[in-house]
């Protein structure tokens, strides 16, 4: 698999057709983020599997828009999974990274991966290695909802009591690009006071997810409380997709709900 | 361009969790927490995935500050440690070695953290050492 990957950057680099191709890299004994810029020097490129299958992601578009915010004339590849691809799709849409500056390079993630992720469509729309596997149904927002509301409303307030709103869940989130972040507003989160008011502090990053959240599960993977985060924003999707017809990062520059709502009224 | 992600330790407290640094031109931009450090296995606390902003604050304390006149003015590090000796050596002639205790620090390494209270113990003469961890 990533000897396939190896070549296909090992092309764009050589032939000049990216600048650099932001992926993973084994260096320091660690897994992390690095671009690559030579194509004689990916001898360090990995996709992300260090112990299990896809357990050293990272919001690899993130630090895209950090590169394509001070190089925008310039073109830059990016390892892309399932996930990202769905990340670039809404990124595009929301004018945040330019689809002709960006050379994805995507890799198919394994069944395995894919069941743990319940992820819908656990493979980009292109993809160098790997095979398409089946998508999964979110069998834990099902396990939720088969709870009656107040105990559901119980079960989330438990999780949520556990939070030391160290808003990792806000900085590794790859759709969280807002210069002014709600999060921040004193009037709904008051600045410098811990624990957070729940399920104030959640349900407001809840409600920010519709139409940006492409369920990648970063937020639940850095949450040090352990918060199943993922699980709440599957749900938010679903509600969005149920009234709206409408998931992030499956059309290309289709309009979020959001918009939608924004819309001033025809009658005044 | 020269775009890096640099893996370090943080420095705000003893736990050690390790992140990636990333440096766009020479700037620090962002704290990139690592997934595969057994410290903290991909998460961090509120002030790890801020350690980016206090490296190049303009806030930041680079050179020693003395207090003359009521009005911290910037030293040469001679005239720091100078006024500092001279400092503790006359409130220990006039007060006792046990007039004076040493405050160190969760965020340094365990060898400054024991030249330290060796410092204390051996020169100054007080087993008066404690440290920011206990806030």
């Amino acid at each position: 698999m990533i000897e396939k990957v190896r070549e296909r950057v090992r092309d764009l680099l050589s032939s000049g057709e990216v600048k650099g191709f932001l992926g993973l890299s084994n260096k320091y004994g660690n897994t992390g983020p690095h671009l690559f810029c030579d194509a004689e020097d990916l001898d360090g490129l990995v996709i992300g599997d260090w112990k299990g299958p896809g357990d050293a992601r990272y919001t690899l578009n993130k630090q895209l828009i950090h590169i394509a915010r001070k190089y925008p004339d310039d073109v830059f590849g990016v390892l892309v999974r399932g996930c990202d691809d769905r990340g670039l799709k809404v990124l595009y849409t929301w004018n945040q990274l330019n689809p002709e500056k960006v050379v994805p390079v995507g890799i198919a993630c394994s069944q395995e991966l894919a069941d743990a992720c319940e992820c819908r469509k656990p493979y980009p729309d292109d993809f160098v290695a790997g095979e398409k596997v089946e998508g999964r149904a979110f069998a834990s927002v099902a396990r939720l909802d088969a709870l009656d509301v107040a105990g559901r409303f119980e079960a989330w307030l438990k999780e949520f009591s556990k939070c030391i709103k160290c808003y990792g869940c806000r900085d590794v989130c790859p759709m969280c690009f807002c210069k002014e972040c709600t999060l921040e507003d004193d009037r709904l989160v008051k600045n410098g006071v811990i624990p957070p008011e729940i399920p104030v502090f959640h349900l407001t990053r809840a409600v920010h997810m519709v139409g940006r959240c492409i369920d990648c599960g970063l937020c639940n993977e850095v949450c040090p409380a352990d918060i199943p985060l993922r699980t709440l924003y599957k749900k938010v999707a679903d509600i969005v997709d149920e009234e709206f017809q409408y998931r992030p990062g499956q059309e290309l520059y289709a309009k979020s709900p959001l918009n939608i709502l924004m819309q001033p009224s025809s009658t005044g | 361009m020269d775009y890096r992600t640099v893996l370090t330790t943080c420095t705000y407290c003893g736990c050690g969790c390790n992140f990636y640094l990333e440096v766009l031109d020479g700037q620090v931009i962002d704290t990139i927490p690592c997934k595969t450090h057994p410290v903290n296995e991909g998460k961090l606390c509120i002030k790890g995935w801020n350690v980016h902003e206090f490296i190049q604050s303009p806030k930041r304390l680079k050179r020693p500050l003395i207090r003359r006149d009521g009005v911290l003015t910037e030293a040469t590090w001679d005239e720091a440690l100078d006024y500092t000796v001279s400092g503790l050596k006359a409130i220990k002639d006039a007060h006792g070695s046990d007039s004076i205790a040493f405050l160190t620090s969760a965020k340094v390494t365990n060898e400054e953290n024991y030249l330290l209270q060796k410092f204390a113990r051996a020169a100054v003469g007080t087993n008066s050492v404690d440290h920011c961890a206990r806030l």
